[in-house]
């Protein structure tokens, strides 16, 4: 496994008799090492060789989905196992076509049955509420007529005119019979409608009664369960009769008969409920064969759906082979990695001896100027680092590979912004609670956070054992300091204090009494004191800057390596050593200024040795200086990085220009050599690659990347500043919630308070400090590696590898269910 | 509606114009056409459309495909977007929207009227209006016996009410009738959208009014072509145009009074935009002047997209759509009946 230059990588070409060409593609699938190119992107897909078998499997793939519809459906059924197993496809499709008929026929007859089966309940339900409504009716007919008699006679007679209904009952309250109705079932949602409809339709002459149905009924024609009412309409006329039915079958309105006598209503209410018991038996045994028909589906359907997929995948690919159609073989092109060739050629005679074939299929390299797919055999650790870099762009060919020094420089920067070892612990538990439970979530489907935190579980462990250890130095456990490596070596300036109950601790400060200093990390006294802000400060300024300027170094050895690699010298001598020279010559001298600050415990200002090494480097140092021969070294590096800029400016581009001026001549003289045929077929794959030239262009590229290089050193060195700010960020903040809230409680004796001060701070602690710090220190990590670091070396404009493989296939069938 | 309407736009209306140009993003290219049009059968096409925004509704359907499942799907594609867009609009792009399916309301009645008096099924006649324009009691429009009774009874709910203004009579149906009802109808209902738009303003205004005008010149001109050789007298004829426009008043005026396709042309050849138009078609000839139409409209539609910040974009997506399921439905039906060679004919490419 090497993580630091991607595989190396050969466009094969695989020539294959067309009888096992299936055969090969599945066992290459299995293999799945292999990139295979589009042959015919020009054709469009049903114009391919094998579209009528694509389309086969996407009529099975249809059916399978049918079927899983209908096991949805169903629910949970008790998966029968069948003892026959289908391996051949063509029994499959015929099996497939089957089960669908019969599925099919079971499902027609059993909605016939279902819907005679509502019809049935409706017209039950109407015999049940109808009574109820003539009864009611009547009732109202003789309020209605009491009514009117109360009102004004003339008033009543203008608004009710319309109501012929009523005037008949005035005029004959007994004779029923004069009056035609229409009983029924109609959807609660059309039911105002429908009476509006009614009403215009007939010019008020007609009265509705209606009854709401407490259950939801199911619809005959639909099937679905719907709110319904029952109604009654009375109205006069058999014209009225006919625009009243065609209302009611606009309106998907069911009619039934609904007897006046009582005695025929009793004998019809029998027979309904007979008939929908007798009913009820037929639909049960249905559902019970539908169900058993289903269990022997559901039990190999996930199975069959896998082999369809994958055999549709085979033909998919099959179809990005050119055909000869005369030498009965099929070609194919394909990327695959230098070390996998024995592998693949194992597979290939394997599959040429299990389909019988007589002839083997030809395996040979193809040389072109195309460049490869970038290929990482990444692990589960590895691979969400590699994530991490491919997320800003898939390195090209074996260009030197951020990812393997991410591994740990990403967690580290985190850390440095994320210290405290106490939320280091809390993030451990999580990243190991998901390894621990790796298998029992990987099999599953989780949410969109939980992936993303899942995904990354190996990332978060090493973030939270930095943290612990980064935590260790500031000397954090949710801003509680603790003296864990021996003796502090501060004390009070009253002697007679402890620390804890020191007064001027804030104020005038601590003095030291021990020669040696406090033996890991930062003193935990300082907590709280006045020199606590301006030591951190600057102990996490300069630490910064000294973090920023070694990983920017590194950077920049890393294109040398690339240079290296790749034979190119111009790129070492006038890209990678101005560069090195620049950064160096400021701010490398800069880190040395630190250091020597550090070890010596002097005091010069270091700002004003940098600003006036610039402005007047000539005159004298005074008390800023630092070491013999400050002065000459000064003058020398600003020399040096003056030089540098142009350097890396022009030599360059002239070189590049020097350079192709002499193949162009070269290439006019040269055309003799190529006589031999091989050299003119490479020569065809060169020219199409033929390069132009345009001076000016490089120099503009040129010209922005030295800009961006000078003003970047800058920008960068400040950027990352970022770690200081975060990780002082992260400090008070939790400073604040452990003295603002958890000490506040503290102080009052009151359990209750002291309860829910811990419970938020427990929540701050969660929310804030180990969900949002999390991902605000992720994210300024992540940029300090996409930008500060990797735009040193780093070109990302490569391709990723992605092998026809059938496990992919295996993870979209989860997906899809 | 007081200029800077780009400013606050995206208030409202940005995401779903973010929506409507993704969606833009989907219709088929020259490119997929190209394809199409190779296609040998019905499966074919399936299976090239299987690529586009319209996979998803064609996956399910068994292999025996007919035309009319294509077309059904494609609609319901339409649909689903058009829904999907007025369930998420405020006021007042959800008006706006609204409005876009009045045209489809207007064919539906007056496909249902027309299919009662020939003493269809209703259901069938259900079946074939165009969802866009259904509305609850569409259904209830077959007992309708005259206009008066059409509207008292059933439109009076609908949004289509005040547009009937013009159309009452007790006059008992015929296809007459029912035609100069359409058209009357569709006056009323471009007149009012137009002066929806205008009280839009902005952009909006600018555009719309633009692509309604050139509706409303076109359905002058159809009517005109159209009642060539007809009942109809000039006067009522003069009553169907939209009192908007690039032809009104004088191209009116002047349509009213033309006996041939001739005479047509040569009012037409006096307005400059629709000159390029007629241009196209030789002399005698109307069979094409639909597809030229087609094409200008498209060309308009696609414009509409040029510009941002307003609301045309919406009712050129929905036009788009329909003007592609046209185009399906015409490479479906040529492949279909083996009409290959007249396939080219009827397409209008939208990119």
């Amino acid at each position: 496994m090497d993580l630091f230059r991607s595989e190396e990588m050969v466009l094969v070409q695989l020539i294959m008799p067309a009888e096992s060409a299936h055969d090969t593609i599945t066992y290459l699938a299995e293999l799945s090492l292999l990139q295979f190119r589009d042959l015919n992107p020009g054709k469009s897909p049903f114009q391919r060789t094998y579209a009528n078998q694509v389309k086969r499997y996407a009529e099975m793939s249809r059916k399978l989905r049918f079927f899983h519809d209908q096991v949805a459906k169903a629910g949970k059924l008790a998966y029968r196992p069948i003892m026959e197993n289908v391996t051949n496809l063509d029994e499959l499709d015929h099996k497939l076509g089957d089960l669908e008929s019969e599925l099919l026929e079971i499902n027609a007859n059993n909605d016939k049955l279902q819907s005679s089966q509502s019809e049935l309940m409706e017209l039950k339900l109407v015999l049940q509420n109808g009574a109820t409504l003539f009864h009611s009716t009547r009732h109202l007919e003789n309020g209605q007529q009491l009514q009117s008699v109360l009102d004004d006679p003339s008033l009543e007679e203008s608004v009710s005119r319309p109501l012929l209904l009523e005037q008949e009952m005035q005029t004959e309250p007994t004779k029923h019979g004069r009056l035609g109705f229409i009983t029924g079932v109609v959807p609660k949602v059309k039911a105002l409608s429908f009476e509006r409809i009614l009403f215009r339709a007939t010019r008020g002459n007609m009265y509705l009664k209606q009854a709401p149905i407490d259950e939801l009924v199911i619809d005959p024609a639909t099937g679905e369960k719907v709110e319904k009412i029952v109604f009654v309409v009375f109205f006069s006329g058999s014209r009225a009769r006919t625009k009243i039915t065609k209302i009611c079958e606009a309106f998907g309105a069911n009619r039934y008969p609904f007897p006046e006598e009582p005695n025929r209503l009793w004998q019809m209410k029998s027979e309904v409920d007979e008939r929908l018991s007798e009913l009820q038996s037929t639909l049960d045994a249905g559902i019970y064969h539908r169900n058993n028909v289903l269990n022997n589906i559901g039990y190999s359907l996930e199975k069959w759906t896998l082999m369809v997929k994958k055999e549709k995948a085979v033909y998919h690919t099959l179809n990005m082979l050119s055909v000869d159609v005369t030498r009965k073989c099929l070609v194919a092109e394909a990327w695959c990695p230098v070390s996998a060739k024995p592998k693949i050629q194992d597979a290939l005679q394997r599959a040429a001896y299990d389909s019988n074939s007589q002839v083997n299929t030809i395996f040979q390299i193809l040389y072109t100027k195309e460049s490869p797919p970038t290929f990482f055999e990444t692990n589960k650790f590895t691979s969400a680092f590699q994530e991490i870099v491919d997320a800003y762009g898939v390195g090209r060919y074996q260009e030197a590979n951020p990812g393997c020094f991410t591994i740990i420089t990403f967690p580290f920067l985190f850390a440095v912004m994320f210290g405290d070892w106490g939320h280091g612990i809390a993030l451990l538990l999580a990243a190991l609670y998901l390894i621990i439970n790796e298998k029992k979530f990987g099999s599953k489907q989780l949410g969109d956070i939980m992936n993303m935190a899942y995904g990354g579980r190996y990332v978060i462990l090493l973030m939270a054992i930095f943290s612990i250890y980064t935590g260790f130095i500031y000397n954090e456990f949710f801003s509680v300091p603790f003296e864990i490596f021996g003796k502090s070596a501060y004390r009070c300036r009253d002697p007679s204090s402890s620390i804890a109950s020191c007064m001027d601790a804030s104020t005038a400060g601590l003095i030291k009494y021990s020669t040696t200093p406090y033996p890991f990390g930062v003193d935990p006294v300082w907590h709280g004191s006045r020199s606590e802000l301006p030591f951190l400060n600057s102990m996490k300024m300069k630490m910064s800057i000294l973090l920023g300027i070694a990983q920017m170094n590194l950077g920049i050895v890393l294109s040398y390596f690339n240079a290296k690699f790749f034979h190119s010298a111009i790129d070492i001598w006038y890209q990678f050593i101005p560069q090195l020279l620049f950064l160096n010559a400021l701010f490398g001298y800069l880190s040395f200024l630190i250091i020597l600050k550090w070890c010596q415990g002097s005091k010069p200002d270091l700002y004003h040795v940098m600003i006036y090494m610039f402005l007047s480097p000539t005159d004298d140092l005074g008390e800023n200086q630092l070491f013999w021969g400050q002065r000459p070294v000064q003058i020398v590096l600003v020399l040096l990085a003056l030089v540098a800029v142009p350097w890396m400016l022009l030599p360059k581009p002239l070189t590049l220009r020097k350079q192709h001026l002499q193949k162009a001549r070269g290439q006019a003289y040269g055309v003799l050599e190529g006589s031999d045929t091989e050299d003119l077929d490479k020569g065809k794959e060169y020219e199409v690659e033929g390069e132009e030239f345009e001076f000016s262009e490089v120099l503009v590229h040129q010209m922005i990347h030295t800009i961006e290089f000078v003003l970047g050193a800058v920008s960068n060195t400040a950027s990352y500043l970022r770690l200081w700010a975060l990780s002082l960020a992260h400090a008070q903040l939790s400073a604040v919630f452990y003295d603002r809230v958890l000490l506040f409680a503290w102080e009052y004796s009151n359990p209750v308070i002291r309860l829910v001060g811990l419970f938020v701070f427990a929540a701050c602690t969660v929310g804030v400090l180990l969900i949002m710090e999390t991902l605000s220190a992720f994210l300024h990590a992540l940029r300090l590696h996409w930008v500060e670091f990797q735009n040193k070396f780093y070109l990302g404009d490569g391709y990723k590898f992605h092998p026809f493989s059938f496990n992919t296939l295996s993870q979209d069938y989860e997906d899809d269910t | 509606m007081y200029g800077f309407e780009a400013l606050y736009f995206n208030v409202d209306g940005g995401y779903l114009e973010a929506i409507v140009r993704g969606y833009r993003a989907g219709l088929l290219t020259a490119a997929d056409y190209n394809n199409l049009c190779q296609c040998e059968s019905l499966d074919d096409v399936k299976m090239h459309l299987a690529a586009t925004d319209y996979g998803p509704y064609l996956a399910n359907e068994p292999s025996p495909l007919h035309t009319t499942t294509i077309v059904e799907k494609c609609t319901q594609k339409l649909v689903d977007d058009y829904n999907h867009m007025l369930t998420q609009a405020t006021e007042p792009l959800s008006t706006f929207l609204e409005y876009i399916s009045y045209g489809h309301m207007i064919d539906n009645v007056v496909l249902i009227v027309t299919g009662t008096l020939h003493e269809r099924d209703v259901h069938e006649l259900l079946e074939k209006c165009h969802p866009l324009g259904m509305f609850d009691s569409i259904a209830t429009l077959a007992v309708a016996q005259n206009l008066r009774e059409l509207y008292r009874l059933v439109l009076v709910d609908t949004p289509l009410a005040p547009y009937f203004s013009e159309c009452i009579t007790s006059e008992d149906l015929d296809d007459m009738n029912i035609e100069i009802m359409r058209n009357t109808l569709y006056k009323a209902y471009l007149e009012d959208f137009y002066r929806f738009c205008q009280k839009l303003g902005g952009a909006t205004a600018t555009i719309m009014c633009d692509l309604l005008a050139f509706e409303a010149d076109r359905r002058a001109v159809d009517i005109t072509i159209n009642s060539i050789g007809t009942e109809l007298t000039r006067d009522d004829r003069r009553k169907l145009y939209s009192n908007f426009g690039l032809l009104y008043p004088y191209g009116h005026e002047e349509l009213a009074v033309c006996d041939d396709f001739d005479q047509v042309r040569g009012t037409m050849d006096k307005y400059p935009p629709y000159q390029s138009i007629f241009a196209k078609l030789s002399f005698g000839e109307s069979q094409m002047l639909d597809k030229a139409f087609y094409e200008e409209e498209v060309k308009r539609l696609c414009q509409a997209f040029e510009q941002q910040f307003h609301y045309a974009v919406f009712f050129a997506y929905i036009r788009l759509r329909e003007q592609e399921t046209r185009n399906l439905m015409w490479i479906s039906e040529c492949v279909a009946q083996n009409q290959k060679s007249r396939i080219h004919d009827g397409i209008v490419l939208i990119f």
